[in-house]
């Protein structure tokens, strides 16, 4: 495939609804759920679950099809003349989260999918699992899957995870007990819709890395309770919760990826590159989101100097330029350059090619644009910038949050350099 | 359908110029900088490679196709030799290309062929003047016609081959259309003066010249497109895109450089590149590195579909020069002591990475 940059015709049919959504139902009421934290965006939910019910409807079957012809899932197939099907799904995934997000991100957030749960289960799963968790998303009311890492004690570090699943062989059930924190969509996985969970635990502590499994947990489980409701800076309207399992009982079947320790063996980590193998198609999803927000305070402010008379010459010599144009200048190239490194990254995905060192580099590129460019916005627009009359001051707020999930800024600049020089985990701490 | 790979043919040219780069490019430039010169042969064995004929179609004597995105593949490795050689290398594209992009047809028969000789190309383009303030939309050189011929005024700078040119690009302000205009002035000629060697500080080895112009009178058949005149915008566009894509490829060189010296030079027991202080610091580079050729292969694309570009050629070009700047420096800085000794390259990238601003039109819109 040769160099080119043309935005996909199926993509630019859904990028004029995408947009829509994004001003009636998410734009509209911003403001509004950014001071009622907790409260949920019906509107949108409402207003995008039939969507969402018909693209995880075709991901779900597209995902068997692939498992039946290779054995595995992943995000293209091969062809029996060996040439590779270069898809798009993850391209167009790209186009309509930023979008999304440059409607609010908050709200973009709570959208009713099986999300980064369904990805874990459609890169790990079994075809049985895959039609046992993921086929409640595409029909009936709102749902959501969840994915829980992070613990009080490990965050970056995700090999210090302590919530234990040990199996009981009476039962043949795992028995899940430990606490997770930060959970986005975890109340709407749990409590609030017929969803699930995927929660990430150790078979054996001592293994590190090489004993994390993730598991599926259902809604209604007993043993699964919400502790706690984070206030967070910003993306208020994004469900984050604290989750405690108390001898949570979940079925052997529940288990992604195998469930045989090899101690004596050279240690695998497959547990853990199964989430790995997760965030090479999340993080540049949440690049894309990151630059949804700062299209929208670039836009924002842009519009806004515009109505002041400052506007950016057709063309003009550096020396004519102001300080403030300057400044729209630099957030312009930072934004392309962030947003191309984001669609190479899921182009590579979309065409069967390894992408970890690509995604890695994208996020850490979105995830310092969009905090600089939502500052300066702030800064550039003067008291209206800080006021919360407008927008831009939530968007600073709701853009930093990109640095920081999914790998924060350091742990995947850490990711690229390993990559960079060759380095082990123990070369380059 | 975003992709991102090369086609074969593009694989087996820059293939081509990459063991160019490797092989005598980067054995000559330090000798070359020194010496302020570089060597007779080196350029004619860039010159054999055929990068510009294959940028002709065959009506004008060429092999090949006029491509923006091919351009700038060739100058990334170019680039990745060195930026002295490459642009000598490349000045002749300074003429042909306009003439190609904007001459009528009568001007690209009479003057491409010159292009597709095996000897060097004896011309030379004259576009940046020897002011703080430079601006390509408002040159201070002049053109003002009578009657059939024009008349040049002014004074140019960084002129690369002044002294054996015979064919001569002078961007000069036309009066009469208020605009930036370009006239093909056959050299030598009454009023045309090549002035001093030009010193800079960097790229030592590239010979260039003033050029003071003094009642240069042009015939008016040779200014370049006629009647119709010249899009300055789109001349600057495809250069510029040049010029990026060989910032890009001097940025990979002193990161790959540093990344090496980082991985080899231990300190406190172990490899420098083993702290995040450093690690960090390559990461960034890689990061801005591809950041940016995605950023000058969009412009590109864009302009061979013929698609307005030039906001993006203005990004591209904004990003590569502070790129290519930000990673020599860091170059520079992780190769410590040493990155400051001529003997390492990465002091002379950093001083050639300076000059990407200043020759991209002083990175105007």
């Amino acid at each position: 495939m040769p160099i080119d940059f043309e935005v996909p015709e199926e993509i630019k049919n859904q990028s004029n609804l995408t947009q829509m959504v994004a001003e009636q139902v998410m734009r509209k009421y911003s403001r509004y759920y950014d001071e009622h934290e907790h409260e949920r965006p019906w509107e949108y939910i409402n207003f995008i679950w039939p969507f969402m019910k018909s693209m995880e409807a075709a991901s779900l079957k597209r995902s068997l099809r692939q498992s039946q012809s290779n054995g595995h899932g992943g995000p293209s197939s091969t062809h029996g003349n060996g040439k590779k099907k270069v898809g798009s799904f993850q391209v167009s995934m790209i186009h309509f989260i930023e979008t999304l997000s440059w409607g609010d991100a908050g709200i973009y957030l709570c959208t009713p999918s099986s999300a980064l749960a369904g990805a874990a289960i459609q890169a790990v799963g079994t075809p049985d699992q895959k039609e046992r968790f993921l086929d409640r998303f595409t029909q009936g009311d709102p749902k959501w899957g969840a994915m829980a890492m992070t613990e009080p004690h490990a965050g970056s570090d995700t090999s210090a995870i302590r919530t234990r699943a040990r199996l009981d062989p009476e039962t043949n059930e795992w028995v899940l007990n430990g606490e997770k924190i930060f959970v986005t969509n975890g109340k709407l996985a749990l409590e609030e819709s017929d969803g699930i969970l995927v929660v990430w635990a150790t078979l054996d502590p001592e293994l590190g890395r090489a004993g994390m499994r993730p598991f599926v947990v259902e809604a209604g489980t007993p043993g699964v309770t919400i502790t706690k409701q984070e206030h967070k800076l910003g993306i208020r309207a994004s469900d984050t919760v604290s989750i405690v399992f108390e001898d949570a009982r979940i079925p052997y079947d529940n288990i992604l990826g195998d469930p045989e320790l090899k101690k004596a063996e050279t240690k695998t980590e497959k547990g853990f590159k199964g989430a790995m193998k997760t965030f090479d198609a999340s993080r540049p999803w949440v690049a894309a989101s990151a630059l949804g927000i700062a299209r929208a305070a670039l836009e924002f402010t842009r519009d806004t100097l515009a109505e002041e008379g400052i506007t950016i010459p057709e063309a003009a010599p550096y020396h004519q330029l102001s300080a403030i144009q300057q400044d729209l200048l630099q957030m312009e190239a930072d934004l392309k350059a962030a947003w191309l490194l984001t669609i190479r990254a899921a182009a590579l995905m979309d065409a069967g090619e390894s992408n970890s060192l690509e995604a890695s580099m994208a996020k850490v590129k979105a995830g310092k644009v969009v905090t600089t460019i939502t500052q300066k916005c702030v800064e550039l627009l003067g008291p209206l910038g800080y006021s919360r009359e407008f927008l831009v001051e939530k968007w600073m707020r709701d853009a930093k949050i990109n640095d920081i999930f999914e790998g924060t800024g350091q742990i995947n600049t850490l990711i690229v350099a390993r990559r960079i020089l060759g380095y082990t985990r123990r070369e380059l701490k | 359908m975003y992709t991102f790979d090369l086609t074969d043919e593009q694989r087996m040219l820059t293939d081509m110029v990459r063991r160019y780069s490797d092989r005598i490019l980067r054995q000559v430039y330090r000798e070359a900088e020194e010496a302020r010169e570089i060597p007779r042969e080196v350029i004619e064995q860039g010159w054999e490679l055929g990068l510009l004929p294959a940028s002709l179609p065959e009506d004008y004597g060429g092999f090949g196709e006029y491509s923006v995105l091919n351009g700038a593949l060739i100058a990334e490795e170019l680039g990745y030799g060195d930026m002295a050689a490459s642009m000598e290398l490349l000045a002749p594209n300074l003429v042909a290309s306009p003439i190609y992009l904007c001459g009528t047809e009568a001007q690209k028969q009479t003057f491409l062929p010159l292009f597709t000789d095996v000897v060097y190309p004896k011309v030379a383009s004259a576009l940046l003047e020897p002011v703080v303030l430079f601006d390509p939309y408002h040159l201070r050189a002049t053109a003002r016609r009578e009657g059939d011929v024009y008349i040049l005024n002014g004074e140019k700078a960084m002129v690369i081959n002044a002294p054996e040119a015979e064919l001569f690009l002078i961007y000069a302000h036309d009066e009469e259309t208020d605009s930036t205009q370009a006239f093909l002035v056959q050299g030598p000629t009454t009023g045309l003066h090549v002035g001093d060697r030009e010193k800079w500080m960097g790229f030592n080895a590239l010979k260039t010249y003033r050029l003071r112009l003094e009642d240069v009178r042009v015939p008016a058949a040779n200014r370049l497109g006629g009647d119709a005149g010249i899009d300055i915008q789109r001349i600057l566009n495809s250069s510029r895109i040049a010029l990026s894509a060989l910032g890009v490829g001097l940025a990979k060189a002193a990161y790959e450089y540093a990344r090496e010296y980082a991985k080899e030079r231990e300190a406190f027991g172990e490899p420098i590149a083993h702290r995040q202080a450093i690690a960090f610091m390559l990461a960034e580079m890689a990061i801005d590195i591809d950041a940016t050729r995605l950023m000058v292969w969009e412009a590109a694309w864009k302009l061979d579909k013929g698609q307005n570009a030039t906001h993006d050629a203005y990004l591209a070009a904004r990003y590569a020069a502070d790129v290519a700047l930000k990673v020599t420096d860091g170059a520079v800085q992780i190769l410590g002591g040493h990155g400051y000794i001529r003997e390492h390259p990465v002091e002379l990238w950093l001083r050639n990475a300076r000059s990407l601003s200043t020759l991209l039109g002083a990175v105007t819109i």
